[in-house]
């Protein structure tokens, strides 16, 4: 370990790591806000024949600022090389989507082997230039962040700024554009021009982002930063601020990383801290995230193994009639273990559904009644409408209707009602219509 | 002024390209029919961590280690996306962008930290240096052949093997995945296999192609077979040549074009990659039926013979108008009416060479051959107006334009058919008079009569 050590750069002692960390920070930030928006639009992979399409430009602009004798490594005449192949490659991609059979992801992957052979090809001719070296051009493959002098700081700079301008300026239409591209031509705003917009955006954050990252690699700031927002977050002006920092969070601690270790390439460090951050995200994001579903699929589990107890109580007591139940007396009811089933009942008596008279003997309480006939009046109702108008045998309809009570709302239940009585079938069965009616002057009346 | 040297080496840096291109072509062909051809990207770039760990754990660029675990991770790469896609809802594009882009990082930081010696640098792995793979050859027999082609000959014979024994289920699950599920086959099987196989041979060309550039060879050739025919085997088949031709000539510019501009041979490798893309072009362009030139073409000449009509029907309105048989128009007029430029001056000059019009001075005139062309067009023109006002209910200030298309489509049935369902009337719904096709002619022209 030659590197300064972490303690040092975080003091953002030297002016060197000043400069490089404000610069990458600013690039992640601004990769990360336009690509929020080009993730929404499905748009990323777009970015991945964008970013290789772009060598070619940069060798060509290379070669012939050389062949003019200029100053073959002036980085904005390069960039615009690199723009001007990565608008045409997109071109073409779009070009060939539209106007041939080809699907749109034969070809980026046409438009990106075939611009980066021409790239490489090229490369090869210009590592045979003499007067200048091209040794700096494999800097635009991998990126090379520790590299950033206070000039190209400054391009990103100005390139963030500007970004994030025309972002905050245009969100309302970015926002339609993404969501409903139809409704936004429809409304009267330009979808063609917005659409062409956010490529330019795109394609700035590329090119400005070529030296740092790599073209190979830069296409993962646009996407892995939104990506992983999205898990976060179901509000667009959320998920832009959470892309934009995650972008920022990756760039800074990967440049941190690189600049602290040997051997450790920037560019690659900076993609894997911002797929750590993805990982992160992926499973403990709050509104996407793995646990977060896993939780509330569990939650909902739960749920039902209550209200389905609650229906075993109401039935045991309809069948034998007694009021007070015992576990042992439910347990046949269902294959749920005697563990799980006493869970459930120890909660629905936290819960005040149910109380405990004397050892291992329980009755309903007054809410617990009235939701256990909720649970049984949507269970019968299902069994009545399959019945009448699925035309499902009466011995089947049983499992169906277990399986979507627990999700039946009251004013689809109402519904259900409604028809069932339109078809004349509710007043025959007395059970389910006396009990939909029966007990604190009906559940239809107090839910609403 | 090129200076063409032709070594021996050449014939094998030819004959890698050709065979690997070709293994390559096979596997790309369905994943490209899958939809599934950036799939191929992310593979080619995810396999880096899959040879930098290879390496890691076996010491040693064993070439059938290195397509194990290559294979390996190319599975993991598909499974990644799928478990991405699936469970964590991000959009199937992004999700490959995510996974492949972290592998690759991985990659690259494995090769530094760990494996940074001869065998194994990043730049060999993606840009593949097919120059230099005639260099490590393996004895078959009693002759020596570079590794590259054996491997990438052996991944050939693999991959045709594969297609030939299993055609019917691969066409099956790529084109209609649901019905071959529901026959019982198993569609997921069927598209990790052709992964893993897709993996493997991009693995064994990486040493002659490199990894990003192999994404040219596993999907133009197949792409550039897709515009040429609608048929699978057809398509692999031209798929192969494809593939064969654009490595052919694709060498062969590498050694001759750069020195156009004085400079010395370009890597092989990158000019196979760039002239796949030119090639493809040409497809594109050039494809009898789907070519965008072929397609250019029938539009242009389906125009002229549109405006063809058009002037007869002018021609004919005029005199109409004028009541006067010399009444002619100009060519300025014409022009007005139905837009100039070469459309019109084609139409022109064809009705002239089949002699429907004459020229006196600047304006054109009908003949009697031209005036019976004429009749019947504006003939059907108004029997369309009729039968839309009179059958359709349109209002008679709407239909022209309808008319105006539908008088070139027509055929002598239809019109006949018009003619009854309008009750025959004499005069359309402007008090135009409808032209009758004299001496019960009714509508039997040939196309001939048309000039088309």
């Amino acid at each position: 370990m030659t590197g300064p050590t972490l303690a040092e750069l975080l003091s953002l002692h030297s002016y060197n790591t000043r400069v490089v960390l404000t610069g990458t920070a600013l690039l992640g930030l601004a990769s990360g806000v336009v690509g929020t928006f080009l993730l929404l639009r499905r748009r990323a992979l777009l970015s991945d024949a964008l970013s290789h399409a772009t060598l070619p430009g940069v060798v060509l602009a290379f070669l012939l600022l050389a062949a003019l004798g200029g100053d073959a490594r002036a980085l904005p005449l390069l960039l615009l090389g690199a723009a001007v192949t990565g608008v045409l490659g997109m071109l073409a991609v779009t070009l060939l989507g539209r106007y041939t059979r080809l699907k749109e992801d034969t070809a980026l992957a046409i438009v990106l082997s075939t611009f980066f052979g021409f790239g490489i090809a090229l490369l090869s001719i210009a590592q045979q230039v003499t007067n200048v070296s091209a040794a700096g051009l494999n800097d635009f493959i991998y990126g090379k962040a520790a590299s950033m002098l206070l000039a190209d700081a400054w391009l990103i700079a100005g390139a963030a700024a500007l970004t994030l301008i025309c972002v905050s300026l245009l969100f309302k239409e970015f926002r339609l554009l993404c969501f409903d591209s139809g409704y936004t031509g429809a409304v009267g705003f330009p979808v063609l021009g917005l659409d062409l917009l956010l490529m330019a955006l795109v394609v700035l954050v590329t090119v400005i982002g070529l030296q740092t990252v790599g073209l190979i690699l830069i296409v993962s700031l646009l996407i892995i930063p939104p990506a992983a927002a999205r898990f976060w977050t179901d509000r667009l002006p959320v998920m832009t601020i959470a892309g934009g920092a995650i972008g920022m969070a990756s760039t800074v601690t990967g440049s941190l990383f690189s600049a602290t270790f040997e051997r450790l390439p920037g560019g690659a460090m900076i993609v894997l801290a911002a797929a750590v951050l993805f990982l992160v995200s992926f499973f403990f994001g709050t509104r996407r995230g793995l646990m977060m579903k896993l939780h509330r699929q569990w939650a909902s589990a739960r749920q039902v193994t209550l209200q389905n107890l609650l229906r075993d109580a109401w039935e045991w007591r309809e069948t034998s009639g007694n009021a007070a139940f015992t576990l042992g007396q439910l347990h046949p009811y269902r294959s749920l273990s005697r563990v799980k089933l006493a869970r459930a009942a120890r909660r629905a008596r936290r819960r005040g559904l149910i109380r405990e008279e004397s050892s291992g003997s329980y009755t309903f309480t007054r809410e617990g009644e009235r939701l256990a006939a909720r649970m049984v009046r949507s269970h019968r109702l299902w069994e009545l409408y399959l019945i009448t108008h699925a035309d499902i045998a009466p011995s089947h309809v049983d499992r169906d209707a277990d399986a979507i009570e627990h999700i039946l709302d009251p004013a689809l239940l109402d519904r259900l009602e409604g028809v069932l009585r339109e078809a004349a079938r509710l007043p025959e069965i007395p059970s389910p219509h006396r009990l939909a009616t029966e007990g604190e002057g009906g559940p239809k009346e107090e839910e609403r | 002024m090129i200076d063409f040297v032709w070594l021996p080496l050449d014939n094998w840096i030819v004959a890698i390209g050709v065979v690997t291109a070709m293994a390559c072509a096979l596997p790309g062909c369905f994943l490209l029919l899958r939809g599934q051809a950036m799939l191929g990207d992310a593979i080619a770039h995810a396999v880096l961590p899959g040879i930098a760990l290879g390496y890691l754990f076996f010491g040693t660029t064993e070439p059938l280690l290195m397509l194990a675990s290559a294979a390996a991770v190319g599975l993991l790469t598909a499974f990644l996306v799928q478990v991405l896609h699936r469970v964590g809802g991000v959009e199937e594009g992004a999700a490959m962008g995510v996974v492949f882009t972290s592998l690759f990082a991985l990659g690259l930081v494995l090769i530094r930290r760990v494996a940074d010696d001869v065998h194994l640098d990043a730049e060999h792995v993606i840009f593949g240096a097919i120059e230099l793979a005639p260099a490590f050859t393996v004895s078959v027999g009693f002759i020596e052949v570079p590794r590259a082609l054996l491997v990438a000959a052996v991944m050939l014979l693999v991959n045709v093997l594969f297609i030939a024994l299993f055609f019917k289920e691969l066409r099956l699950c790529i084109f209609d995945p649901s019905f071959a599920q529901t026959a019982g086959w198993r569609p997921g099987v069927v598209h990790y296999t052709l992964i893993a196989l897709t993996a493997s041979t991009m693995v064994a060309a990486f040493e002659a192609v490199g990894s990003i550039l192999v994404l040219a060879m596993l999907i133009v050739p197949g792409a550039s077979a897709r515009l040429l025919t609608n048929r699978l085997l057809p398509m692999l088949l031209v798929s192969l040549v494809v593939a064969a031709v654009c490595a052919v000539v694709g060498h062969l510019s590498a050694i001759t074009l750069p020195q156009l501009a004085g400079f010395e041979d370009a890597s092989s490798s990158g000019m196979i990659a760039a002239i796949s893309g030119v090639v493809f072009l040409g497809v594109l362009l050039l494809a009898p039926v789907n070519g965008l030139l072929p397609r250019g073409v029938h539009r242009f000449r389906e125009a002229v013979s549109i405006v063809s009509e058009d002037v007869l029907g002018a021609l004919y309105r005029v005199r109409e108008l004028t009541g006067d048989p010399g009444a002619g128009v100009d060519r300025q007029h014409l022009a007005g009416l139905l837009g100039g430029g070469p459309v019109l001056a084609l139409a022109l000059r064809r009705l002239l060479g089949t002699r429907r019009i004459r020229r006196e001075g600047a304006v054109y005139l009908l003949t009697d051959r031209g005036e019976r062309a004429a009749r019947r067009l504006v003939r059907r023109h108004r029997l369309w107006e009729t039968w839309l006002v009179e059958e359709l209910g349109l209002r008679p200030d709407h239909v022209h334009s309808t008319a105006e298309r539908l008088e070139h489509v027509t055929s002598p049935e239809m019109a006949r058919s018009l003619s009854l369902a309008t009750h025959g009337r004499a005069t359309d719904p402007h008090d135009k008079e409808i032209p009758a096709m004299g001496n019960g002619g009714e509508d039997t022209d040939t196309r001939e009569d048309l000039g088309r």
